[in-house]
């Protein structure tokens, strides 16, 4: 498929046939055409713009859809938009939308992408997600967002029913791959300003998308039918999809075994048991997450990890391979770099210390320390803190032990999930663990963070590093900058990388479509089927 | 008797304001907010959610609105966590299946563990007894956190009898393994209370007295020794029908019932903090009425406490 950057500097035009999953050759579909797939929370909330988390969103794809979807690869293909132009300086888009209707039977028109994306940036709707639109780069977001101007300024327009224009900031190489985003999709202006915030609830929502709500009891399970409005709806095989809320892991398996899910996350360490005894079930595929433990740099940060030195020797020494294949045994990737391996276009820098063997490591390690003035005599004491959580917990002791050899004592210390988040932002922790998802598939969705202004906890800071990301905006050829970025990560390592997700999930055999190689897991209920088993 | 209630009822509402304003001030001093996140919300944003949810006022005035919506308005106010809903919504969802299972382990508990002490309490020190003392002890020992996944272990996966969670009130098959896990070891505290209770009554003067007129063994228990034996269980059944139909978070998460248990714990997590006062009220109000209820009981029970 080919890729699509707004630098390319034509004309683009793109014109794609629909793509839909049909049954493989020999495959009988079954009667019944459901999907039951696992739920580990409540949905939050199934508005556009106020949705925050992987469930909504996944109940969102189903319901709405935007300009672009995915492919099963994570390629951007056309949603709503047919076709789409980008000008010359790459600041304005302009999308031709597809003959579609909301599941009332009106037509969806380019002014409900315009109403969304304004209600989006509205402080009165104060979205969680308003910050989206400005990563979009579109024009006067910022400004909207912060209450200095009216929504209407916002640089999205309606030229005539089906025509979208676009208008950006800055040249924005990711643009198009953030338009399959919940956040930027359609909503009904007239159902929205009839019903006001009660539009979402059962019985009023109005969708775009392949599915319609049938039911939702909180916190039990959701239930999507067929939408016989959606434009595509003649190549939509799966008739019903259900999502079932299981707020245990280890029931959820058990409930997976008995027949009432399709798909359900394996918890951890029981990969390799569960991969044996099934193994068309049990999958491990790449996940767009890394995990690290950030350092405080900042001026109520402890003085020791401003020692470079010190910082590299506990990147050094900490022993990756282990922790994926003891502790995690998921398929896990052990991470020297902070962009998640698998992100489309991205190559780690070559050399480092992923390629020195253990010893050599540990040996270059303790000399860092020496030079530093550290050492088991003397050793370096900081404090680790993570959030509530197994995993995270097991992880913790792991670092502790083979950063204790050397000389350095850690502290574990575990807070909840709110005070963890709080303290973090306001720099008040020596080490955190902390993990990223990437929002789209293109190494900045990573890179950013570690920016001046960029959400960097820890608040490291490196000119070259913040210049290559304002380069890479505008440059031809992205991926020897990112490696570049990746580099000075590695030599001032603000964090020790520790590893890249995999999603770890048991799916049915008899459920086809699930994409297994979409690095943010993206997956459209339209695109799956039952086959007989 | 009358005046007694009119006395607590009175009592009642300053203790509720207390809660409230105590609840509101601790709530806001855990560190956190409703919206803090991995990641840190862009000023702007945040700004604007904390005049939305009018979070910006100062202390006393966010806590004086709040009480003139409750107390007015009957409005606890808009979910921060679940912007959809309102919090009346989410308990009016989610209270009707608590109370549900909860009442139904509340009457299982009640029945059976009074039914086991008597026994017991009848046949002190023979097999009977024993064996009952050894169902209580097992299942007080039990805890549901670990009853729970075995209960979807055995009746779904293995038996495929029961659906493994979830919840519907049209289908009691849902209903059964929160009740079961739900109401065993408060069955088997019931059953312990009741039979020590029931064995020092059986000792007491009056029960003499009536097996010396010749009354038959059945009537002695249950109109003699049944109801003072009945004075401590009763004093501990008040706080736990309370808990019981405030919901289980452990019931909640394993079963995936929708009830407000679990909603509790996790308004505090997230510091959704207006579910979080929503519940904490339902819960105070519930407790507080059901603590007058146990008083009266007690006063119709026994006769030698008079208000």
């Amino acid at each position: 498929m080919t890729k699509l950057f707004a630098t390319t500097a034509l004309l683009t035009a793109m014109a794609m046939p629909a793509w839909a999953v049909q049954p493989a050759e020999g495959e009988t579909l079954a009667e019944n055409q459901t999907y039951t797939y696992w739920l580990l929370d409540a949905i939050k909330s199934l508005d556009p713009a106020k949705n925050t988390d992987v469930e909504g969103s996944d109940a969102l794809r189903s319901l709405f859809e935007g300009l672009m979807i995915q492919d099963a690869q994570g390629e951007m293909i056309p949603g709503m938009a047919e076709t789409f132009e980008a000008s010359e300086d790459g600041l304005t888009y302009t999308f031709n939308l597809r003959e579609a209707n909301w599941s009332n039977g009106d037509p969806v028109t380019a002014d409900d992408f315009v109403y969304a994306w304004q209600r989006v940036a509205t402080p009165e709707t104060a979205s969680e997600y308003a910050w989206y639109l400005e990563l979009m780069n579109i024009e006067n977001a910022t400004q909207i967002i912060a209450g200095e101007m009216e929504p209407d300024q916002l640089g999205v327009t309606a030229l005539d029913d089906r025509t979208l224009q676009v208008r950006l900031t800055t040249p924005t190489p990711y643009f198009i791959k953030t338009l399959s985003h919940t956040t930027t999709y359609p909503i009904p202006r007239a159902v929205v300003e009839e019903l006001g915030d009660a539009w979402v609830q059962p019985g009023n929502i109005v969708g775009n998308g392949a599915y319609t709500l049938a039911s939702h009891n909180l916190g039990v399970e959701i239930v999507f039918q067929k939408n016989p409005e959606y434009w595509d709806a003649e190549n939509v095989l799966m008739e019903t999809v259900r999502g079932v809320t299981v707020n245990d892991n280890n029931v959820a398996l058990t409930r997976y075994q008995a027949g009432e899910l399709d798909r359900v996350q394996i918890p951890a360490g029981q990969f390799p048991r569960l991969s044996e005894e099934f193994p068309e079930a049990a999958v491990s595929v790449p996940n767009g997450c890394s995990y690290a433990y950030i350092f405080n740099l900042s001026e109520k940060g402890p003085e020791v990890l401003k020692d470079a030195r010190v910082r590299e020797a506990m990147a050094l020494s900490l022993n990756r391979e282990v922790i994926v294949d003891q502790v995690l045994q998921g398929g896990q990737e052990p991470a020297y770099s902070w962009t998640h391996w698998a992100i489309d276009g991205f190559s780690a820098p070559e050399g480092g210390m992923k390629d020195m063997p253990m010893e050599a490591r540990m040996a270059r390690a303790t000399e860092l320390l020496a030079e530093a003035g550290y050492g088991p005599d003397n050793p370096v004491r900081i404090q680790l803190q993570y959030n509530t959580d197994d995993s995270h917990r097991l992880l913790a002791i792991a670092a502790q032990q083979f950063w204790r050899p050397l000389g350095i004592e850690i502290e574990l210390n575990n807070v909840e999930w709110a005070v963890h988040t709080d303290r973090l932002q306001n720099q008040d922790f020596e080490m955190a663990r902390y993990a990223w998802c990437a929002d789209y598939d293109e190494a900045t969705t990573f890179l950013d963070w570690f920016r001046t202004t960029g959400y960097n906890s820890g608040k490291w800071s490196n000119e070259e590093y913040d210049k290559l990301l304002v380069d890479a905006r505008t440059a031809e050829d992205t991926a020897p900058l990112y490696s570049r970025a990746e580099e000075i990560l590695a030599e001032e390592n603000p964090a020790v990388f520790v590893y890249h997700y995999a999603d770890v999930d048991m799916i049915n055999p008899a459920i086809k479509g699930l994409p297994r190689e979409n690095l943010l897991n993206t997956w459209y209920a339209k695109d799956l089927y039952r086959v007989a088993e | 008797m009358f005046a007694f209630i009119l006395r607590r009822l009175a009592v009642a509402i300053p203790t509720l304001l207390l809660l409230i304003v105590f609840s509101f001030v601790l709530m806001q001093m855990a560190p956190g907010g409703p919206f803090t996140g991995e990641r840190a919300l862009p000023p702007a944003v945040l700004a604007n959610l904390e005049a939305q949810y009018g979070l910006n006022d100062p202390l006393w005035l966010q806590i004086w609105n709040y009480l003139v919506n409750v107390v007015v308005h009957f409005d606890f106010g808009p979910s921060f966590v679940y912007p959809d809903r309102t919090v009346n919504q989410l308990i009016a969802n989610g209270f009707p299946v608590t109370l549900t299972y909860g009442g139904l382990s509340f009457i299982a508990a009640v029945v059976m563990g009074v039914a086991l002490g008597v026994v017991a309490a009848i046949w002190h020190n023979s097999w009977i007894d024993y064996l009952a003392v050894g169902i209580s002890i097992g299942a007080q020992v039990l805890p549901n956190f670990v009853m729970a996944p075995l209960l979807v272990l055995v009746f779904t996966l293995w038996y495929g009898l029961l659906p493994g969670g979830g919840w519907s009130f049209s289908n009691p098959s849902f209903w059964i393994m929160p009740v079961i896990a739900l109401s065993t070891s408060y069955m088997a505290s019931i059953a312990r209370i009741t039979r020590s209770s029931m064995l020092e009554v059986l000792g007491s003067n009056h029960i003499r007295t009536a097996r010396a007129k010749g009354m038959p063994e059945h009537r002695v228990i249950i109109r003699h020794a049944l109801k003072p034996a009945m004075l401590p269980v009763i004093s501990y059944l008040g706080p736990v029908f309370v808990s019981m139909i405030t919901g289980s978070v452990v019931i909640d998460i394993y079963f995936s019932t929708g009830g407000i248990g679990k909603a509790f714990v996790d308004s505090a997590l997230n510091r959704d903090y207006a579910v979080m006062m929503g519940v904490t009220i339902l819960v105070g109000a519930l407790t507080i009425l059901f603590n007058l209820i146990v008083d009266v009981l007690y006063a119709w029970i026994d006769p030698k406490i008079r208000y």
